[in-house]
């Protein structure tokens, strides 16, 4: 067993690109289900957006990057309006089905051949980095310490995804403290009592679906941003993996979301690490190291379900503002 | 047996007289309606929930919304405030037309209502469910809310008025528990306290007296005499006759969707067809809900 | 393994990217990197390649369509008339090539047309050369097509038929939206594998058995999680997480046990037998038909005459007073669960000749079709749900005609979100009454 190694790795879990994008989509959901009582299950529609709609901007109409993250947002917010206008009027086990079938076409349509030119099809994107890594104000060199130590674009990575991040949490934290926010909790605990106010329920939750794509498209473009776009992470694993993340630091809070998703991908790389070295120093008998790393989506698993049912407000939730009352 | 009759004063309180223009009947026009309805029907399926030919509600009054379990009392509230759409008919509030208006509208409108299932918002405080019924907070509005120099002063005001309807409601006490930690009668009165909030000029009470305990009877029915007081009018849907006759100036029964008689609270209780409403059909109807003499437990119901 | 105590920096933040993109190929992804247009999925394990000619001259730009296993890949072949096409599993899978590419005059001469099956040799790899040469092009005509798309579709609509009113049945009575229903169908096929191909029972014993196994499965979720939460009463949305938990959790499990690849159940290369124009069909795939056809009688006649059944469709339409009116609610639930569990199991192993093979994740590829199928009759309706499953089975099937095959569930997923928006209480369920 080599647990510096294990260690050193586990470190660089805290901060990486997956794990700044974890946190981004999951404060998207946060804002959809935590706060606004959106049923979202096609989170990993919002990242394909996020980081199709980045590459594709650059390889096949030669923007810029900081353009393609426009045209991304923008094309968030329209599938947020395409899956919105006509959903949210029903109920809200609809919008699970209806937001998980569209991530579905998505990914398949990223996936097919007849789009192979654009998409990549199965090969996904890639080589879309040079205006991205043009604009990088870090000259080459090594920075930080320890396991935290990075080249110079892996740094502009970081501190770009860690300021969106910043920029994300703090501006969902005036809105929930703002009475816009309290008309959103307010639709989540019973939306007709709001109507009933004079409120504009349907408004409402289409703001709180267009803000949450947002920050889940901007995390997908966070996951884009260092290497490639590969259509098979786009699955619907992923949004259940993002939930797992929302619900470990707690559905509805702002820093929950962050918390979860750092541990979630600290936990993640832990295994990742530990399991194969178990094997192969016989602590684990009998299973191959494939197995071994099987093992931790079995955890993933087995840790959502025990989560939901013994606490469900999350490590910061307030016990008494649970999201799951109704 | 327990009678809340006990804690009422011995004589109703004053009524409003002269609501209505010609001779009682189903359907009689008022002097001054602020609701009028016309062919409004809504059928579920093969059954006709709510089939009203004409119905006036008199303004600055209170009326009772009477009848036995399925005479579509709620359905024809719901249509009235926009959460149900009817299948045929026109109406209008305060002269506009009401037809395609959505629910959130109506209640800009000056219509609000409560519900017959208390709604109060369970994880929210009690102030900020009263927080939420006010109007004209511009910090509601997205591109207002994440500057609070914006609406902090409005906040503070919003703060202050939903304080007084807490104090005068008995709540002050309890603003900063979750509602869900409030009692069934407590949640009436919020949801009450919360309408207000909106400055109405039509108040809504679907069943306001359901599961109240019998020591907050009272205190509920003067916040409905209240309301009239300031110049409010109020519409209710109630099953117990006493609270219909102590304050309702004009009563409306309905039964198969229909409304089969209206008219001055003791006069409508004589009416055969009140009884034969009551008695006729439905059978099962305890006597006592129907003569006013005994409170039955109101339960839900569908 | 020892990992060198000195690695940090940029070898460790390549580890992690490593970690990333072995995430992505877990997550039953694909992976791949640049490639010509007449070379696919390179990257993928197996391979299967050929070279069209017609009379020693090469012939380019011809379509050529890889598919079996949920997988599909296509190419052009290049200037020698050559293609490759990555494949992922060593398994089955059928070849085509599409005549429409081919220059005026010439057609595929070879018996069985324009599409064939192969097997993926023991090199890895495999290579199919179509027969071409001047002749009348066999075009099959599009009628034909339809007639055989709809054979295909009704058996694949059966098939998902048996999944889905398993789940309709929980969420009418329970209220739960299952996630872990896709298990429960992989739980079927995969038993069938350890008693017909590990056990070497007979298959008529193997399946049986699978299904009486999946609904001890059942009954075991029933009374060891669902029963005790709904007793805990944890609300509708806490308890469908915790079947997505569940899903995930057994999924993994199922890998961590078969592995990543695909198996084969005994029997399931049986021989096409042409029945009338272009449809042809093995008897496995006939039984298949006869099969899910007997079970789904023999289920509703349950449903529609036993008291059991009849309990079932009270506590579908309205618990409570099911209850009160002495309907022992916790029994029927229990039962439900079996008979839910037991036609998921049947419909897995229906499932694993249809793709063909058992994988791990082969359940989680239909669950939204089974989703689809059960909104679009109308949630919660039994009936809804088969009829559903066929409306999803046709048109997965017969919209492969016109659109890319590759694209043939995006047609049924966008079917699903269209009715949920013209007629939100399906085909056959009733429209709710408001306050």
């Amino acid at each position: 067993m080599d647990w510096s190694a294990i260690l050193s790795n586990t470190a660089q879990g805290l901060l990486s690109p997956a794990t700044m994008a974890f946190a981004l989509a999951a404060l998207g959901l946060a804002m959809h289900f935590g706060f606004a009582g959106l049923l979202n299950f096609g989170i990993a529609g919002f990242m394909a957006i996020g980081a199709y709609g980045y590459a594709i901007s650059i390889l096949t109409f030669g923007f810029e990057w900081w353009q393609g993250i426009l045209v991304s947002l923008v094309a968030s917010v329209l599938f947020s309006l395409l899956l919105g206008i006509p959903t949210l009027r029903l109920r809200g086990d609809y919008l699970a089905i209806v937001t998980i079938a569209a991530a579905e076409i998505l990914r398949l349509l990223f996936l097919t051949n007849a789009f192979v030119d654009v998409t990549g099809s199965a090969d996904g994107l890639s080589g879309y980095h040079n205006s991205f890594r043009a604009a990088n104000p870090f000259p080459e060199g090594d920075y930080g310490f320890g396991p935290w130590t990075y080249n110079n674009i892996e740094v502009w990575v970081l501190i770009l995804g860690l300021i969106t991040l910043a920029i994300c949490a703090f501006l969902l934290l005036l809105l929930m403290k703002s009475p816009w926010g309290r008309v959103i909790k307010g639709i989540r605990e019973d939306e007709d009592a709001v109507r009933a106010l004079g409120k504009n329920v349907f408004a409402y939750k289409m703001q709180a679906l267009i803000i949450g794509g947002v920050f889940g498209s901007l995390g997908g473009i966070v996951y884009a941003l260092p290497s490639a776009v590969n259509p098979g992470v786009y699955v619907t694993s992923l949004t259940f993996f993002v939930w797992t993340a929302l619900l470990l630091g707690g559905a509805a809070t702002v820093f929950g979301p962050v918390l979860g998703a750092v541990i979630f991908w600290v936990l993640q790389a832990f295994l990742s690490n530990v399991l194969p070295q178990l094997v192969s120093s016989g602590i684990l008998p009998f299973i191959s190291s494939i197995q071994a790393s099987t093992i931790r989506f079995i955890l993933v698993g087995v840790g959502l379900m025990l989560l939901v049912i013994y606490r469900p407000q999350g490590i910061l939730g307030d016990k008494k503002e649970l999201t799951f009352v109704k | 047996m327990s009678s809340s009759s006990a804690k009422l004063p011995g004589k109703p309180a004053a009524k409003t007289i002269g609501l209505h223009v010609g001779t009682i009947r189903p359907g009689v026009p008022k002097v001054d309606p602020i609701i009028t309805m016309d062919n409004v029907s809504r059928k579920f399926g093969g059954l006709v929930a709510v089939d009203v030919e004409h119905l006036e509600i008199p303004r600055g009054a209170i009326t009772a919304l009477i009848g036995p379990n399925g005479a579509g009392k709620t359905t024809l509230f719901n249509l009235l405030t926009g959460f149900d759409k009817p299948d045929t008919g026109t109406w209008n509030f305060a002269g506009k037309s009401l037809a395609g208006i959505p629910a959130f509208k109506v209640a800009q409108m000056g219509q609000v209502r409560t519900f017959q299932l208390t709604k109060a918002l369970s994880l929210l405080t009690v102030l900020q469910n009263m927080k939420l019924g006010a109007k004209d907070q511009r910090g509601e509005k997205l591109m207002f809310s994440i500057f609070p120099f914006l609406w902090k002063a409005k906040e503070q005001e919003i703060e202050e008025k939903a304080l007084e309807l807490l104090k005068r409601f008995k709540l002050d006490t309890k603003k900063d528990d979750f509602a869900a930690s409030l009692s069934g009668g407590q949640r009436k009165l919020l949801e009450m306290a919360r309408a207000l909030m909106t400055d109405p000029v039509l108040v809504m009470l679907d069943e306001p007296m359901a599961g109240v305990n019998p020591a907050l009877t009272q205190s509920l029915l003067e916040h409905v005499l209240n309301l009239k007081k300031e110049g409010m009018t109020v519409l209710f849907v109630e099953h117990d006759m006493h609270m219909v006759r102590h304050i309702a100036d004009w009563v409306v029964v309905m039964a198969e969707g229909r409304v089969v008689a209206e008219g001055p609270a003791d006069e409508v209780m004589k009416n055969p067809a009140v009884i034969d409403a009551y008695l006729g059909s439905h059978q099962d109807t305890d006597l006592g809900t129907v003569t006013g003499r005994i409170t039955l437990p109101p339960k839900g119901k569908k | 393994m020892i990992l060198s105590t000195t690695q940090r920096g940029s070898r460790s933040w390549i580890q992690l990217l490593m970690l990333a993109v072995v995430t992505a190929i877990t997550f039953g992804g694909l992976f791949a990197t640049s490639a010509h247009a007449d070379e696919v999925g390179t990257d993928l394990p197996f391979k299967i390649v050929g070279n069209v000619k017609n009379e020693g001259i090469a012939l380019e730009g011809v379509r050529i369509v890889v598919s079996g296993g949920g997988y599909t890949a296509e190419t052009v072949t290049d200037a020698d008339g050559k293609w490759y096409i990555g494949v992922p599993e060593k398994a089955g899978y059928t070849v085509s090539l599409d005549q429409e590419t081919l220059p005026a005059g010439i057609a595929v001469i070879e018996e069985g047309g324009a599409e064939q099956s192969v097997e993926i040799g023991p090199s890895g790899s495999v290579t199919k050369n179509f027969f071409i040469g001047e002749g009348e092009r066999i075009v099959v005509s599009l009628f034909d097509q339809v007639i055989a798309r709809i054979v295909y579709g009704l058996n694949f609509g059966l098939m998902l038929g048996l999944a889905a009113v398993g789940l309709s049945l929980v969420f009418g009575t329970t209220g739960l939206s299952n996630f872990a229903h896709a298990e429960m169908v992989t739980f079927g096929a995969i038993t069938a594998f350890f008693l017909g191909g590990l056990l070497a029972l007979p298959i008529w014993v193997a399946i049986p058995a699978a299904v009486v196994i999946s609904g001890l499965m059942g009954w075991g979720l029933d009374s060891g999680l669902w029963r005790p939460l709904r007793k805990r009463g944890l609300g509708l949305v806490q308890l469908m997480i915790v079947s997505i938990g569940l899903s995930l959790a057994v999924r993994y499990l199922f890998q961590f046990f078969v592995g990543g690849g695909t198996s084969q159940l005994p029997g399931f290369d049986s021989p096409k037998i042409k029945l009338f124009g272009a449809t042809s069909l093995s008897v496995i795939d006939i039984a298949s038909m006869v099969l899910s056809l007997v079970v789904i009688i023999g289920f509703a006649w349950w449903l529609m005459t036993t008291q059991t059944g009849k309990a079932t469709r009270a506590i579908s339409d309205n618990p409570d007073l099911a209850a009160a009116s002495g309907i022992d609610v916790d029994r029927v639930i229990r039962i439900v669960w079996i008979v839910a569990a037991g036609l998921a199991g049947l419909s897995g192993v229906l499932w694993a000749y249809f793709r063909p093979g058992i994988k791990w994740d082969m359940g989680a590829q239909i669950l939204l079709l089974i989703f689809a199928a059960v909104t679009l009759g109308g949630l919660g309706t039994a009936f809804g749900a088969l009829l559903g499953a066929l409306v999803v089975g046709l048109l997965v099937e017969v919209s492969s005609l016109v659109i890319p095959s590759d694209l043939k569930y995006v047609g049924a997923l966008v079917v699903l979100i269209v009715i949920l928006l013209v007629r939100p209480q399906g085909i056959l369920g009733r429209k709710e009454r408001i306050g």
